[in-house]
């Protein structure tokens, strides 16, 4: 299908990445933005990712002939290959990489990181800004806080990489890391990568 | 599941009441109720293979079906897997002295670059309930101690674990490893881990994919008593 300025295009995001797309997006040109429309799936299917695949799936059927293009603003995130699979079938592509933070880091740095250190749990503004709920509630650990070495015995430490320079997601990281018992480290990563990763992707529908 | 306020006294159930209960405890992850409920057993004359099957393993079947179905999460099952870890500390010494032959050996492991070994760990517990004999390597396994393991203990099945979308893939490299030494039919291989599927175990050149400790373990029994029989002939 060739893109024309009047094309639609429906971005389908992770609730974990909506405001970064909406800042991509703010730095758009007027005309590039104008078809865009975006639908954020909740965060909280990661914590059962085999749902993902069929969530997206299901928010492309209900907007069959809606939209002119569509793209996928996730990483494979932990679907084993199955989200990529429904992309094909579909001819449709998603931000490359495993996960957010890896696309959040861009590739050269998140594989230094993850080389340099396999026990490493990442956060990025949204889980630094969520971190109680998604990982103390969401894994249980205010209520049993006796099971946090079981999760995270393996782990040495927590890396921030932080979008925005905001030093309170910065301390809510490096609270979270102390109560999980480790090493804090902050790399600002900015929205670089993340922007650069979301364009390649739009640029067939955007031209 | 148990939503009674009043604490039941364990000591007043009949042995079939007891069972139910230990169900319902290891359900709620209640590690001091089993460790009560597994010598209220033993002490009332249940065998110790008895109070494993019965209690224990049985618990831990419906702990499964419901995480498999969404009704309980990791969490929950943690729980519930330390309080069967409790009754297991009880019964492991006297299932050792009855000298019964394991009915299999198991070398397990988290394969290459993966740190995350809660799934793996519970697939041993349930491996070891089941009545096999498990060597567990741990997190990050390269294939050369995944090999090495083999040589020195000749396991029936190597079983691998993988959290993560990227190191998944590394199941292929200790498998194409044992096929390129001709000792892939030497074992039976099973894979598990939350990204993996069946279609994946297969391009990978395992023997099965299992979804859950549970399916791990009926898996890992069904294949070892086909493997026998075959064999045999």
């Amino acid at each position: 299908m060739s893109a024309s300025a009047a094309d639609r295009t429906l971005v389908i995001t992770c609730a974990a990445l909506l405001r970064e797309v909406r800042a991509v997006f703010a730095q758009l040109g007027e005309c590039e933005r104008a078809g865009l429309e975006v639908v954020a799936l909740p965060s909280a299917l990661h914590n059962r990712p085999e749902g993902i695949p069929a969530r997206v799936a299901e928010t492309l059927d209900e907007r069959v002939g809606r939209y002119d293009h569509a793209v996928v603003v996730y990483g494979d995130c932990g679907t084993g290959g199955r989200l990529d699979a429904l992309l094909a079938e579909r001819g449709l592509a998603r931000m490359p990489g495993p996960h957010c933070y890896s696309f959040f880091a861009g590739e050269a740095v998140f594989d230094a990181l993850a080389e340099a250190e396999t026990g490493t749990f990442y956060l990025t503004d949204y889980l630094a800004r969520h971190v109680d709920q998604l990982v103390f509630a969401g894994l249980g650990l205010d209520r049993h806080p006796e099971l946090r070495d079981q999760y995270f015995g393996n782990y040495t430490r927590v890396v921030l990489l932080s979008q925005t320079d905001d030093p309170a997601l910065v301390a809510a990281g490096r609270r979270a890391a102390g109560r999980l018992g480790l090493a804090f480290e902050h790399r600002h990563v900015g929205l670089g990568p993340f922007s650069r990763s979301l364009r390649h992707l739009l640029a067939p529908a955007t031209g | 599941m148990a939503s009674d306020d009043d604490e039941i006294d364990l000591a007043s159930l009949s042995d079939e009441d007891l069972v139910a209960q230990m169900h319902d405890d290891l359900y709620d992850g209640m590690a001091a109720e089993i460790t009560e409920g597994t010598n209220l057993l033993l002490a009332r004359g249940f065998s110790a293979q008895r109070v494993l099957d019965d209690a224990l393993v049985e618990g831990m079947r419906i702990v499964g079906i419901d995480f498999r179905d969404g009704i309980l999460f990791v969490p929950e099952v943690l729980l519930s897997a330390n309080a069967m870890k409790a009754g297991m500390g009880i019964l492991r010494p006297l299932l050792a002295e009855t000298g019964a032959e394991p009915i299999g050996k198991v070398v397990i492991g988290t394969v290459k670059g993966d740190i995350h070994d809660i799934g793996k760990n519970l697939v041993a517990m349930m491996l070891e309930g089941a009545g096999f004999e498990v060597i567990d390597l741990g997190i990050n396994t390269d294939a050369n101690r995944f090999l090495a393991a083999l040589d020195e203990h000749q396991p029936d099945i190597l079983g691998m674990s993988a959290l993560l979308t990227t190191t998944m893939p590394y199941m292929k490299v200790v498998i194409d490893t044992l096929v390129d030494k001709g000792l892939r039919d030497e074992h039976i291989i099973l894979v598990g881990g939350a990204p993996l599927n069946p279609e994946f175990a297969m391009a990978v050149g395992a023997d099965a994919y299992c979804r859950d400790a549970a399916v791990a373990a009926e898996t890992a029994t069904r294949l070892v008593r086909e493997r026998r029989e075959r064999l045999r002939r």
